[in-house]
């Protein structure tokens, strides 16, 4: 027997549900499986006193925002006058933006 | 019973109707999961990072005290540590060494960072597991452009793990009597001090009492160097905005083309249906289906495809924005992080507006008579 048309929809969404309900559970098992690097992760950091996660290299208010520079024109600040491309995709850290308002 | 199979005759006339506008439906579906896809990529990615960093950092120093000279970050005297643990809720000062080297023959930047596991070992390295990845095959041994330009080499005594790569990649550890002749560092100077404190509750009063001390100082708080990170890749900022500024528009032409109106072909679909009996609800159904089919079908597949982009495919659409003009980009997988809030977010921003915008003007063609509405 042919399938209608609304049983083969009906049974695409319920396929994607499973889909959905699957990633869920492999966002948990992940979880549970990534916890001893996350660990391995922070203790580095704790112990080499670092404050910045490694994502950009390309400049130093980049590689650590977080010990950026006040504002000073052309340079040291996330989002001022642009060099680097990675500084479009960063904010500017709520501590510094914070006291050069003051 | 008949209640579901109304809906189900109403559904398999829906889908025939969109089967007969193939190449539109289709073209329209695509854009849409498009459109979640980049939103859904954005949001997962930007969760998963900020628990990163919020997990990773959560051991960072408790205060960083930096010197300031005519507005740009300085040297900071190592007598200040002293009177840093002065301060009554300092339990300990450490004056820290670290910077910044630019390596000619990669064109890497590595962070160079005087580590007291390597005091016994003069003339020794620990490299982070990028560092050693850029430079290729160094043979136990890796050159350093001092600041006089000669070459120092030095023994590479390890490779960091490459678990902890999302922090560690850049990383080059050495002794602290090479970095201060690598980079002719003075003597009695440090690049910032990390201080100790118990007693999360008194950061505050101390970084005060820091400001009053030493006017040339600032002191960064750790709950700054988290803050850092919910701002780094906040919505409201930065790339993620202008991502997310370009799916709202595109959602808003897509709802506003909906919402002006019916095409003729549609238009006359809804007058025939009438004149042979179908009632204004019976239209609307419809209505809510076709919009439900295209908008449930495009929200699934946009979710699941974003999921599978960030957490199997190494969010390779993202990288050349990361990478920027980094020469060493760390390899990092993240772990996924789903909220039922963030997903509900994007159902309800995604699919809501599209099917309410498919009934609006199909409800004003429906209460009309069917012959007005044909000879339109």
């Amino acid at each position: 027997m042919e399938m209608r048309k609304s049983q083969t929809f009906l049974l695409f969404l319920a396929a994607c549900c499973v889909l959905v309900a699957l990633m869920y559970a492999h966002a948990g098992w992940r979880q549970r499986a990534d916890a001893a690097e996350l660990e391995t992760r922070a203790r580095v950091a704790g112990y080499h006193g670092l404050t910045d996660l490694c994502l950009f290299t390309d400049a130093r208010y980049t590689r650590n925002p977080s010990m950026a520079d006040f504002n000073t024109a052309f340079q040291d600040s996330p989002l001022s006058l642009e060099h680097f491309p990675s500084g479009s995709v960063l904010g500017i850290p709520p501590h510094l933006k914070h006291r050069g308002a003051k | 019973m008949s209640f579901l199979n109304r809906q189900s005759n109403i559904l398999d006339f829906t889908l025939s109707s969109l089967l007969r506008r193939k190449g539109k439906n289709l073209a329209l579906t695509i854009v849409y999961s498009f459109v979640v896809f980049l939103v859904a990529s954005v949001v997962f990615f930007v969760l998963s990072l900020k628990r990163e960093a919020t997990l990773a950092l959560r051991d960072s120093p408790e205060i960083i005290v930096q010197r300031m000279m005519a507005g740009r970050h300085d040297l900071i005297p190592v007598v200040y540590a002293e009177k840093l643990r002065g301060i009554r809720g300092v339990q300990r000062a450490k004056p820290r060494l670290w910077g910044y080297y630019y390596d000619p023959t990669s064109g890497a930047n590595y962070t160079v960072i005087a580590s007291d596991d390597l005091k016994e070992s003069p003339g020794e390295v620990a490299l982070g597991a990028g560092v050693a990845r850029t430079m290729g095959s160094f043979e136990g041994k890796v050159p350093f452009k001092a600041h006089d330009g000669s070459f120092v080499n030095l023994k590479v005594k390890g490779v960091m793990a490459s678990e902890s790569e999302l922090v560690s990649s850049d990383l080059v550890l050495m002794n602290e009597g090479d970095f201060r002749m690598l980079f002719n560092y003075p003597a009695e100077s440090a690049t910032d001090i990390v201080l100790s404190v118990r007693n999360q509750k008194e950061f505050a009063t101390i970084a005060a009492k820091i400001a009053h001390d030493l006017p040339d100082t600032r002191p960064i708080l750790r709950d700054e160097l988290l803050r850092t990170y919910d701002a780094v890749f906040d919505w409201r900022g930065g790339m993620v905005v202008v991502v997310l500024t370009g799916a709202l528009l595109a959602f808003v032409i897509l709802a506003w083309d909906k919402a002006t109106g019916l095409s003729a072909e549609e238009k006359r679909e809804i007058g025939v249906l009438k004149a042979i009996g179908w009632g204004t609800g019976d239209v609307l159904l419809m209505k809510f289906w076709e919009g439900a089919a295209v908008s449930l079908t495009s929200f699934f597949v946009g979710v699941l495809a974003a999921y599978v982009h960030v957490y199997f495919g190494s969010f390779v659409l993202f990288e050349p924005a990361l990478k920027g003009w980094s020469v060493l980009y760390p390899k990092f997988a993240l772990t996924p992080i789903l909220s039922a809030f963030h997903v509900g977010s994007i159902f309800v921003l995604t699919v809501v507006p599209y099917t309410v915008a498919t009934i609006v003007p199909s409800w004003r063609a429906a209460t009309i008579d069917p012959d007005a509405v044909m000879r339109a």
